[in-house]
């Protein structure tokens, strides 16, 4: 039998495509609009080519220096909120209870932070850290040691890293929890009849099965710490200097402080393109020992 | 290799009441044992027990006559396989079946010839270095059988269910292929199941179980021929043992509607509910005896079931080959197959 064929039917992606264009298209195609253009205000706009992109990508000129300085410094804190909250998530996941009370209690609990807004964070932060009347930088100096994030590029990046890491640990907990508790109990129970120890049923039983999730946390974590922007502007405005100036933040004062769209327009599409490359070569690493073992 | 001592072992799971009633057993080296009951009957319990996943809330495990009782699983050298097939999925086959024996220090070398030698006794060989997640039900089950066969000190191998996720054609293959092994490699196995089939052909000696309590230990001809509980002749056969209500003095017994029965042994005074047990295989339908009316036959294939009526209760009995269902149909009894049961329990008689 023939099906029958409408074309009519196309008519009913356009309420899809009117929102696609509204929410994702005509914003991007504007900032690539700006990224070839220069303005002198006045909503005057001249041809300028890929005259931006060369000189971002140029680290000798003003603006590449300026963009990968804080491409490092971005990278650096992105590897470093991966490196502390990915182990220390699986060691708080795994030491969670498994039933009783217990289970949801912990589960509140850790999901609070993840509850509040990123400008509550940062404010949190810049008051708890700060040396004079903050709990944590009073006690801090009380102790003897000289912490000062305002003053010191150290402690700031101690203050920002170890926010994040309070702020998103929650995250990767509750992934590698949720993965944890769906390994069946007969698993436990084969390494306990084959004499395995604590790291042995972690090596050969949990990691394993928790490869999915935290394949999403580390992409999660990564997306999310590589874009971040409102806490450590809150606590530190991306100083003292430009110590803790990510991208994110540098993109706002080019754009804003400056008004340089064009130059703003460029660095946005080589910060998305970033992202997305990052990502995608992460998830087809990962995944691909995973479709080769489900064939 | 080891002798299984249960002494006063019971279990109770905290709700009041026991999951295992107490007990006294003794499961000999090298036996195949299959528990056999319906789902809760306590069949898992004791293999838990056993296996130390569990520790029994009275009495004592005895292994040789030393007591297990609370031995964590790892020191007492049992292996068990689950009902859902257990590998470790990014490991090969090879490392799968070394695992037990990486984890118990034993050396690469005599590692890798053990796991040579079970991987060739379950028909691995070929896949050793294929990795354990690719592969069937059929095959992580041998996979997991081989990781307790591999220690060659291990005193007991459990299995729970083990062919529940296995296709029905190859359902065979392996239990066939788990009795050959019994034969070649002498150590107990103790094959949990609710399949009466499996148990039967798999085990020398099945334990019947039925709310928590042990009913029955015996061959699948002694649970066959003479079932120590209208259990047993119930759960075991299919069709199950006829049961009929019925009162017995002497060497005969009366049933309901007043039809007598000549007993082969004599019995003394029974006390509680009295029933006379006969399977369908010793009650032949025939022209003489007694009467019965009948309801439906059942072609069963291999022989036919007649679905018949006795004394006002549902009675199955066989049709014989070749004969034709008769107008006025009676019931021949093999007499020296009657039991006489009371409150449950099987009457002994004198002969």
């Amino acid at each position: 039998m023939a099906k029958p064929r409408d074309d009519r039917a196309w008519l009913l992606v356009l309420p899809v495509l009117a929102l696609v264009a509204f929410s994702a298209l005509i914003p991007v195609m504007t900032v690539v609009n700006y990224s070839v253009q220069d303005t002198f205000g006045n909503n005057q706009f001249f041809w300028n080519g890929t005259a931006w992109f060369k000189e971002l990508l140029d680290p000798s000129t003003d603006l590449g220096g300026r963009f990968f300085d804080a491409l490092w410094r971005t990278l650096l804190f992105s590897g470093l909120c991966l490196l502390i909250e990915i182990p220390l998530g699986i060691a708080v996941a795994l030491c969670l209870p498994r039933k009783g009370w217990g289970v949801a209690a912990s589960l509140v609990t850790l999901a609070l932070p993840l509850l509040i807004p990123w400008n509550v964070v940062g404010t949190i932060w810049q008051v708890f850290a700060r040396g004079d009347i903050g709990l944590l930088g009073a006690a801090v100096n009380g102790l003897g040691i000289d912490y000062n994030y305002a003053r010191d590029p150290l402690a700031a990046w101690i203050t920002v890293v170890a926010m994040d890491v309070w702020h998103w640990t929650s995250l990767v907990v509750l992934l590698c929890y949720a993965g944890l508790r769906a390994i069946p109990d007969a698993y436990y129970q084969a390494a306990k009849v084959d004499g395995a120890g604590a790291w042995a049923v972690f090596r050969a039983i949990q990691l394993p099965k928790m490869q999915r999730v935290l394949t999403i946390a580390v992409l999660l974590r990564f997306m999310d710490s590589f874009m971040i922007y409102t806490e450590p502007f809150v606590v530190t405005g991306g100083g003292p200097g430009n110590a803790t100036t990510f991208l994110s933040i540098d993109l706002v004062k080019i754009a804003l402080g400056q008004f340089d769209l064009g130059k703003a327009a460029a660095m946005s599409i080589v910060y998305n393109l970033i992202i997305l490359t990052v990502c995608w070569v992460f998830y087809a690493t990962t995944t691909r020992g995973q479709s080769e073992a489900s064939r | 290799m080891a002798r299984i001592g249960f002494e006063r072992l019971a279990h109770g799971y905290g709700t009041g009441g026991y999951a295992l009633k107490p007990m006294d057993m003794v499961w000999e080296d090298a036996g195949a044992y299959a528990l056999l009951g319906p789902s809760g009957c306590g069949k898992t319990t004791l293999l838990n027990i056993v296996s130390g996943l569990l520790r029994p809330s009275e009495g004592r495990v005895v292994f040789d006559g030393a007591e297990v009782t609370d031995l964590p699983p790892e020191r007492r050298n049992v292996a068990q396989v689950f009902q859902f097939p257990v590998v470790y999925d990014t490991m090969t086959v090879r490392e799968n079946l070394a695992f037990p024996l990486r984890n118990r220090g034993v050396p690469a070398k005599a590692a890798n010839a053990r796991v040579e030698h079970v991987a060739a006794l379950l028909g691995l060989t070929a896949m050793l270095d294929r990795r354990a997640r690719n592969l069937g039900a059929d095959d992580k089950q041998k996979i997991s059988l081989g990781r307790g066969l591999v220690r060659d000190d291990v005193a007991v191998i459990l299995f729970d269910e083990p062919l529940t996720v296995i296709d029905p054609h190859l359902k065979w293959e392996l239990r066939s292929r788990l009795k050959e092994l019994h034969r070649q490699v002498p150590v107990t196995m103790i094959y949990v199941t609710h399949d009466q089939t499996e148990a039967l052909t798999f085990a020398d000696r099945v334990v019947v179980m039925s709310e928590g309590e042990v009913v029955q230990v015996g061959t699948p001809e002694a649970l066959f021929d003479r079932p120590a509980h209208t259990f047993v002749g119930h759960f075991i056969g299919s069709p199950g043992m006829n049961l009929l209500p019925c009162a017995v003095a002497g060497r005969e017994a009366v049933l309901e509607g007043g039809a007598r029965i000549a007993l082969p042994r004599a019995y003394p005074a029974l006390a509680g509910k009295v029933e006379l047990g006969i399977r369908p295989e010793f009650a032949t339908l025939a022209r003489e005896g007694l009467p019965v009316s009948l309801r439906r036959v059942e072609d069963l294939g291999r022989r036919r079931i007649a679905r018949v009526e006795l004394a006002g209760r549902p009675f199955a009995a066989t049709l014989p080959e070749g004969m034709p269902v008769p107008a006025e149909p009676c019931l021949a009894l093999d007499l020296a197959r009657l039991h006489v049961y009371a409150d449950g329990r099987l009457a002994e008689g004198e002969a």
